[in-house]
């Protein structure tokens, strides 16, 4: 199973949303996690991912939330 | 309460709110204008002087000191900020000379709108087109980089801005310039005005409402979570004109507003890019700003400046119209908003291509890829 990691720390929404989004479409991919700063940012990703298909959990680690995008069956 | 709900009863007691605050004595359809209040903040520490607004608009410290508030509760309170400081600013600085060719922020827009003020729907596809302008440049790479923690005062400067102002106003309004005619002589009682700004600070905290990202959103990715907010707001507002009978559909005579089609258009146009490029409207980055954000901060204090500049040099309209100095510097903030979006694009394409070279070059994957 493919993992990605992609930092979006410090990044100003949309750009969170547009770079996930990107690598979403990639079809190898079962697992994505993100790392962002801000709750707006933790939400936006979120509702971008769960809108096209993947399940969210959220961890909050005091600094940094990291959000594990998983692929649903089927999608 | 799920996301969707929040966000249009956000919108909704927002809009009650907006209608109220008219009712108790805010001009017409400027329940709440954040270009315009911050304008008459300016105006009341006499950065500018054009008499008829200048008062030191408690809703604005409302708005911040909820957010902050919030933020603090909700413990997503978060001392940032080092990402392009100077150039948020001036995006803050263009976003204010836009609105004030316009007459408003694209909140008092679709205030303005809602009252049946038919040249706020002129200026509306100025605002679309703007935004989607905005979105091209972020497809294209537009990025201004990433925010830093910063030390934890820095987060604290726009809630204890909001609070020496507050302060101002209450003990020291001697120190401070009153319009005593005009728009920034109309004003809800100081109490009911705080008041609403802290409630409606509050909810666009806890749901994000940004009446720039509702269409951004759409254009981007079909999302019409955000859009949700301020159609709710739309309608309420309408819904409320209606019923007090101050819905007056019509051009002319409309309240603070011209009829200047082509600069309402391209002033609205100017929000709508700075908005995208400096990611979020006015209201928003009030907003952030109570978070502990300083690049929003910075883009307010740039609006402040910018709402100084506009009337200091007597660019910004009136309900004559646009002077030709203002229509002179909305095409040159045209032209200046576009280069900068060409430029911060084009550099994050190359950074991109770099690294992706260094990585190559190196022989190894991604170092983000893990396994």
């Amino acid at each position: 199973m493919s993992t990605k990691l992609i930092d979006c720390c410090g990044l100003s929404c949309p750009e969170p949303v547009l770079r996930v989004r990107q690598i979403l479409q990639d079809p190898s991919l079962q697992e994505v996690r993100v790392k962002v700063s801000a709750a707006a940012a933790r939400d936006n990703v979120s509702r971008a991912a769960r809108n096209l298909g993947w399940q969210v959990g959220v961890k909050d680690d005091g600094d940094c939330f990291l959000l594990t995008l998983t692929r649903r069956a089927g999608k | 309460m799920g996301e969707k709900t929040a966000i249009v009863f956000a919108g909704i007691v927002s809009g009650i709110i907006a209608v109220l605050l008219v009712v108790m004595g805010n001009p017409a359809n400027m329940g709440f204008c954040i270009a315009c209040f911050i304008r008459d903040i300016a105006g009341g520490l006499g950065l500018h002087r054009a008499a008829v607004v200048q008062y030191l608009r408690p809703e604005i410290m409302g708005l911040v000191l909820g957010s902050f508030i919030t933020a603090l509760l909700f413990r997503e309170f978060r001392s940032s900020g080092g990402s392009s400081v100077i150039l948020r600013f001036m995006l803050g600085m263009f976003m204010m000379m836009g609105a004030l060719i316009f007459l408003g922020c694209p909140l008092r827009m679709l205030l303005r709108l809602a009252g049946g003020d038919l040249n706020a729907l002129v200026a509306f596809p100025g605002y679309v087109l703007g935004i989607w302008v905005g979105t091209r440049f972020l497809q294209q790479g537009y990025t201004l980089g990433q925010s830093r923690e910063q030390s934890r005062l820095s987060g604290f400067v726009g809630p204890l801005l909001a609070l020496a102002l507050l302060l101002l106003l209450t003990a020291a309004p001697t120190l401070l310039f009153f319009s005593e005619e005009g728009p920034g002589s109309m004003k809800a009682p100081l109490l009911i005005a705080l008041a609403a700004g802290l409630v409606v600070g509050v909810l666009a905290q806890r749901t994000r409402l940004c009446t720039m990202g509702a269409f951004r959103d759409i254009i981007l990715f079909r999302d019409h979570h955000l859009f949700s907010g301020v159609a709710a707001l739309f309608l309420v507002v309408l819904a409320g004109n209606l019923l007090l009978g101050s819905f007056n559909p019509g051009f002319a005579g409309q309240p603070v507003a011209h009829t200047d089609g082509l600069w309402n258009f391209l002033g609205m146009g100017i929000v709508g890019l700075a908005a995208v490029l400096a990611g979020g409207c006015p209201l928003r980055q009030l907003i952030l700003s109570g978070e502990g954000n300083g690049d929003a901060m910075s883009t307010v204090l740039g609006l402040a400046a910018g709402a100084a500049l506009m009337h200091n040099f007597k660019w910004a309209a009136s309900p004559a119209g646009v002077s030709s100095g203002g229509q002179a510097m909305v095409i040159i903030v045209w032209i200046l908003l576009l280069a900068a979006g060409w430029c911060v694009a084009r550099q994050a394409r190359e950074d991109e291509a770099r690294e992706q070279k260094a990585v190559s070059g190196a022989g190894g994957l991604p170092p983000v890829d893990i396994k």
